[in-house]
């Protein structure tokens, strides 16, 4: 019967070659722009770390004083110093890491002529474990190497195939500065996005290139590129000791019960700093795991959620006149069909044989809407936003693009299939 | 008219469908409208700078083992006496920003030393040398530049030197918001912790762009401190523009030869630094561009086809009014009044969408109130098109002859 079905759809379809393609050409348009900002946005709210999202979270917590407090603030999106050390040796979570962003200055064997500044992560031990790093070779460093303040580094696959070629870079001497520094690892491509870990350098920042100790990189005074937020006096020199919120913290919480604990744990130093005089405000602290930091960092922009509804918008009204011309042509036919109904076919078969030719224009629209959108990402591609190199179609998004046209396309045919074969066969056939 | 409604009636369905599509177009394509021209008038806003005139660049250290990686007052009064030597270079200063550049420095300013509730946050700190006002063609409406021995050493990075000069100039945005309706010239505010630094209002100028239009600092919020020298802080050089790609060009040769270790990152054609600052408005703009016309063909096509069935259907009846004594023209002119009725329904559905519309935006993005004038050009475009998505059937129309209504089809 499909077969039948088919063959019917294809002469009508071939009958009315320009109300064929121009219903083809809407449900393209549509398709083509839904599907290239569905994409975007899909890239855009991709968990940057599968598998690991759920374990991993970030603490909040409020140092600041009681001056402009108001109830029910956000804390800061950002530790001081000491609040990061002091979560760091309290030890209470699987893995902990504290970090800030930077940049160094690599000096590469030519010498110094040859300078060139790359951007770094000051971090601890536990990051490389409780992230996942791939490492290429070697591994990163150990919590001894923190306290001890090694100057020792990991550096990027990239990074180590510039500075020492196809031969291995572990154990290497890195000169920063005037620093040298041991390689102990080199980490393969690893880029998340978006950039979770620390957002203040950019929603989708690329993947530092060294990776340094931080209590190192704080003795020796390496700059840091953090979004900073300050009381009192304005700070000078020593990081360490302002009044600023400046550094990111993550833990890895395995269970409920243990992220009740850390909750609970959190509160408990609020006040006990409190009592020790650092803290002034009552506990306000937060602990988010990574989809709800992106979701509360509103990771993804305004303009690019507005113009995802426009394509939306946009694909409503090509189905809109999908409904129009469908219920057009079919009625048109309408003396065709009568034929058919006054020869003993059902209201049924007369139903399924308009579908499966809607169907056939669906999937042709569907077949536009994917040259469309594949033309669509590659103009997104060719902007300089951070996460435009990321918008690529994937198997799953083809796949998405054929179903949502053809189920589009099916929908908008309900209605004037249906009025279709409601049409008094008697009737048509007397005013042929 | 009554024909012509009389005539809907029996095409309820389709009618329901056309003006359906009709509002839904009439709806986006207003609110997408009302976005481009807020892009614009945003993207064509005064900076308050001799956009035209000005390259800037930036140097930075690199950390070989010397003290310190940034450039010593010293040093920067020697990169600019070479970069003033460039031919063309008419004058150079150096500032911690630029409006639109980007990276910006703000801080609470206090009405009342001490006052808590006196102070304004986020006001926007532009500092800059001898000479800034003049190199960055800043127009001053009331008062005057900085003397001479005004120029301080005052880091806004705090350090050694944080007592700030004790004058300023303010935007007149910023006068507004520290002293509503009153003149700000020769008013006092204060810097610091707890407020601790009085400083005179010296200059008023009428426009002076943020840096970054973002929503704490809002569009224009700034005051200029004069300083003896920036640090971190950037060299603007002015010239006349045909001059500008030469300069660029020799700038990093002469920073470098000064001091070779050390890069220049950045150093751009000031021109070119807007033009990237809103880039994404003007992806946006095109984007918002091209759905609007894919929209409007797309509903026209949807009027030719529908139109034409209506032709079509009605063949008989047209041959039958013709037969009866109606002209081409009055044909014609009924076809053209259908559409009319037809998508004056749709527009008026759909400039009450488009109002709700943009309510809901509003709520859920920072978007601003759609006056009501921008209802206008939708709904004109709209019923343009109409017409003239009917005109084709209805001309076939005018053209069926009064013979029709005799023949049995």
């Amino acid at each position: 019967m499909l077969g039948y079905y088919l063959e019917l759809a294809w002469r009508s379809l071939k009958r009315t070659p320009i109300l064929t393609a121009l219903m083809v050409l809407a449900i393209g348009l549509g398709i083509g722009a839904s599907m290239t900002m569905i994409t975007v946005l899909h890239v855009m709210t991709a968990d940057p770390i599968p598998g690991r999202s759920a374990e991993l979270f970030y603490p909040q917590l409020d140092p600041r004083p009681m001056e402009h407090y108001t109830k029910g603030e956000d804390p800061p999106d950002e530790l001081t110093w000491i609040d990061a050390m002091n979560l760091l040796h309290a030890k209470k979570g699987v893995h902990q890491a504290a970090m800030v962003g930077g940049y160094l200055t690599v000096v590469p064997s030519e010498g110094a002529t040859h300078a060139f500044i790359a951007g770094g992560r000051y971090t601890t031990a536990d990051f490389f474990a409780m992230f996942d790093v791939p490492f290429v070779a070697g591994s990163g460093w150990t919590t001894g190497d923190d306290d001890k303040r090694a100057h020792v580094a990991v550096i990027s696959r990239k990074l180590a195939d510039r500075l020492y070629g196809t031969s291995g870079a572990v154990g290497k001497v890195l000169r920063l500065g005037k620093y040298d520094f041991r390689v102990v690892g080199v980490i393969d491509n690893w880029n998340p996005a978006p950039h979770f870990y620390d957002l203040g350098v950019g929603d989708y920042a690329t993947q530092e290139q060294v990776f340094v100790p931080i209590e190192t990189a704080m003795q020796l005074k390496q700059p840091i590129m953090t979004s900073m937020n300050c009381w009192g006096d304005i700070p000078t020199g020593d990081m360490t000791k302002a009044e600023c919120t400046w550094m990111q913290f993550w833990v890895q919480l395995d269970t409920p019960a243990q992220v009740r604990a850390y909750r609970q744990f959190l509160i408990h130093y609020s006040k006990e700093q409190k009592q020790l005089g650092r803290f002034q405000r009552p506990p306000n602290t937060h602990l988010r795991d990574v989809m709800q930091w992106l979701a509360y960092n509103q990771v993804v922009p305004g303009s690019v959620q507005l113009e995802a509804m426009l394509a939306l918008g946009f694909l409503l009204v090509c189905l809109v006149n999908t409904v129009a011309l469908l219920l057009v042509k079919f009625l048109r036919r309408g003396g065709g069909l009568a034929v058919r109904r006054a020869m003993g076919a059902s209201k049924r078969s007369v139903f399924a044989q308009l579908l499966v030719e809607a169907a056939l224009t669906g999937l042709a629209g569907g077949l536009v809407g994917l040259l469309l959108a594949l033309f669509g990402l590659w103009v997104v591609r060719q902007q300089p936003a951070a996460y435009a190199g990321l918008a690529h179609l994937d198997g799953a998004m083809l796949g998405v693009t054929f179903v949502l046209a053809v189920c589009a396309t099916l929908l908008a045919a309900l209605f004037p299939a249906w009025r279709a074969c409601r049409l008094m066969p008697a009737r048509l056939l007397k005013t042929q | 008219m009554h024909p012509v409604v009389a005539a809907l009636k029996h095409h309820k369905t389709t009618v329901a469908l056309v003006a359906l599509e009709i509002a839904l177009t009439c709806a986006i394509v207003t609110n997408a409208l009302f976005l481009i021209g807020d892009r614009l008038a945003l993207m064509h806003m005064t900076t308050g700078v001799a956009d035209n005139q000005l390259v800037w660049a930036r140097a930075s250290g690199l950390d070989l083992g010397q003290d310190s990686g940034a450039a010593s007052p010293a040093e920067a009064a020697a990169d600019m006496a070479a970069l003033r030597a460039i031919p063309g270079v008419e004058s150079v200063a150096m500032t911690n920003s630029l409006p639109l550049a980007g990276s910006y420095w703000s801080m609470g300013i206090w009405r009342h030393p001490g006052d808590k509730h006196s102070v304004l946050d986020n006001a926007v700190e532009y500092v800059g040398t001898r000479g800034m006002v003049k190199t960055l063609g800043i127009n001053l409406s009331e008062g005057r530049d900085f003397l001479p021995d005004e120029y301080v050493d005052y880091s806004i990075f705090g350090g050694k030197a944080k007592v700030p000069p004790s004058v300023a100039i303010v935007t007149r945005a910023l006068a507004n918001q520290l002293w509503p309706g009153q003149d700000p010239l020769g008013k006092t505010f204060y810097l610091g912790d707890h407020g601790k630094y009085a400083i005179h209002v010296v200059g008023v100028t009428e426009h002076l762009l943020n840096p970054s239009i973002n929503p704490n600092q809002g569009i224009e919020r700034g005051l200029i401190l004069p300083v003896k020298s920036v640090q971190g802080g950037m060299y603007v050089l002015r010239m006349r523009p045909d001059m500008r790609k030469a300069v660029k060009e020799a700038i990093p040769k002469i920073l470098i030869g000064l001091d070779p270790s050390r890069i220049v990152p950045d150093d751009q054609i000031y021109t070119d630094t807007i033009s990237e600052y809103f880039h994404g408005d003007r992806a946006m703009i095109w984007l918002l561009l091209v759905v609007i016309g894919c929209l409007l063909a797309v509903t026209a096509l949807g009027v030719v086809g529908l139109s034409s069935f209506w032709v079509q259907q009605r063949t008989r009846q047209i041959g039958i009014r013709r037969a009866l004594g109606a002209t081409r023209a009055d044909i014609m002119r009924y076809f053209l009044a259908e559409n009319f009725l037809i998508v004056g329904i749709g527009v008026v559905v759909g400039l009450l969408a488009a109002v709700a519309l943009n309510l809901w935006l509003m709520d859920h993005y920072e978007l601003h109130r759609m006056p009501l004038v921008w209802l206008l050009p939708g709904a004109a475009v709209l019923l343009i098109l109409g017409q003239l998505a009917v005109l084709a059937p209805a001309l076939r129309a005018s053209h069926v002859p009064p013979v029709v209504a005799t023949r049995s089809v």
